[in-house]
């Protein structure tokens, strides 16, 4: 009996995390509406149970994807990859005004480059004051407070320590965890509100999972605005971090 | 007809990928600079254009709004599959240099907002 659940889960595994997501965003909308009176968004309930149960699956799997390890829910993988998640993300900006995203063109150029360097002279800032006095172990861990994948890039490309590699990831992953968790909650003492103000956002925090995350529990329709200077992010620091971060970091120690 | 709104958005995606990396390779970094931003560019500029209104209107319309309606549910798999307990055994350092990123980076959204702002005005 279980092994034909098994096999039929297994073999149509994009369609039971069709299933499986199904079920739990109506979970959260029914929780949001029961337990909070609607103060909380249904989408921000269903973002945290999701990222509690990727805890739980990381934990009894001791793989790297959450609950896609597990086997029977392998297709949740398939679901949020990449590709699906920038196919969605894309598909945002479809009825987007061009007047809107001029309008706060300059801002969103210039925090792209603020964001990056502000959040690597914080990561960099901790690493010292945990003791590391290498430029080495200080720019890999700064870059990875930029994000997960500036910090083992930038990291390799300057020949850091695997275990300082996996603290730069995890520092980048704590950040994109508290953007998609913290968003909503400060969204109105921020005032994010407004498309200029989301582009603003996402150009600052820049983590593409945490700022898709966070501003579809805030507001979808800020989303196609965030996502957009988000996704320019990574991509300067990857050039940033390895070349004049790295540099200015030497000078320094 | 509803396959044309998603071959469009597809068309969208796969030339700003591709556009994406080929800013990378000319950076010199191993990264998609911008990918997915310049593939909303694309898809902004077609769906204000009237050329393009069989790929973007009525049914065809459908095919892409389909995917910005599936957005939060992909969104909701995403939160699933990332390695949370990778960042909560990462120790005290990335959580202090993770935390301390975030609350500095939400605190400069409305400085940098009113800049833009500011620069509207003048």
């Amino acid at each position: 009996m279980m092994d034909l659940v098994s096999s039929v889960f297994t073999r149509n595994s994009l369609i039971v995390a069709f299933a499986v997501i199904g079920l739990t965003i109506w979970l959260s909308y029914w929780l949001a509406d029961k337990l909070t009176a609607g103060r909380i968004h249904g989408s921000a309930i269903a973002i945290a149970l999701g990222l509690v149960a990727a805890y739980w699956g990381g934990t009894v799997t001791g793989g790297a994807k959450g609950v896609a390890d597990l086997s029977l829910l392998g297709g949740i993988g398939l679901m949020g990859g990449g590709m699906l998640r920038d196919f969605a993300i894309v598909s945002t900006a479809f009825g987007v005004q061009l007047s809107e995203l001029k309008k706060a063109g300059l801002a969103g150029v210039v925090s792209i480059f603020a964001g990056v360097i502000v959040s690597f002279i914080v990561g960099a800032a901790v690493a010292v004051a945990f003791g590391y006095t290498d430029p080495i172990a200080i720019t890999t861990i700064g870059a990875g407070a930029v994000t997960y994948i500036v910090g083992p890039v930038t990291g390799e490309a300057i020949g850091a320590s695997g275990d300082v590699v996996t603290l730069s990831v995890a520092a980048g992953l704590v950040k994109s965890i508290l953007v998609m968790i913290g968003t909503p909650l400060v969204a109105r003492s921020i005032g994010l509100s407004n498309p200029q103000s989301a582009m603003v956002f996402g150009g600052l925090m820049g983590t593409t999972s945490g700022v898709a995350a966070g501003l579809a529990a805030t507001d979808p329709k800020l989303v196609p605005y965030g996502a957009m200077t988000a996704t320019f992010y990574t991509g300067v620091g990857c050039l940033l971090g390895p070349s004049l971060l790295f540099f200015l970091v030497s000078l320094i120690f | 007809m509803i396959i044309y709104g998603v071959a469009l958005l597809s068309g969208c995606l796969l030339l700003g990928m591709l556009m994406g990396q080929a800013l990378g390779l000319m950076l010199g970094i191993d990264a998609n600079v911008g990918g997915v931003g310049l593939a909303m560019l694309l898809l902004v500029f077609s769906s204000n254009s009237p050329r393009f209104k069989t790929l973007t209107s009525d049914n065809a319309a459908l095919g892409i709004r389909f995917w910005s309606a599936m957005y939060i549910p992909i969104v909701v798999a995403m939160a699933a599959q990332q390695n949370v307990a990778a960042a909560a055994s990462g120790g005290l350092l990335a959580l202090t240099a993770g935390v301390a990123a975030v609350v500095v980076s939400f605190a400069l959204v409305p400085v940098i907002s009113k800049l833009g702002a500011g620069e509207d005005e003048a």
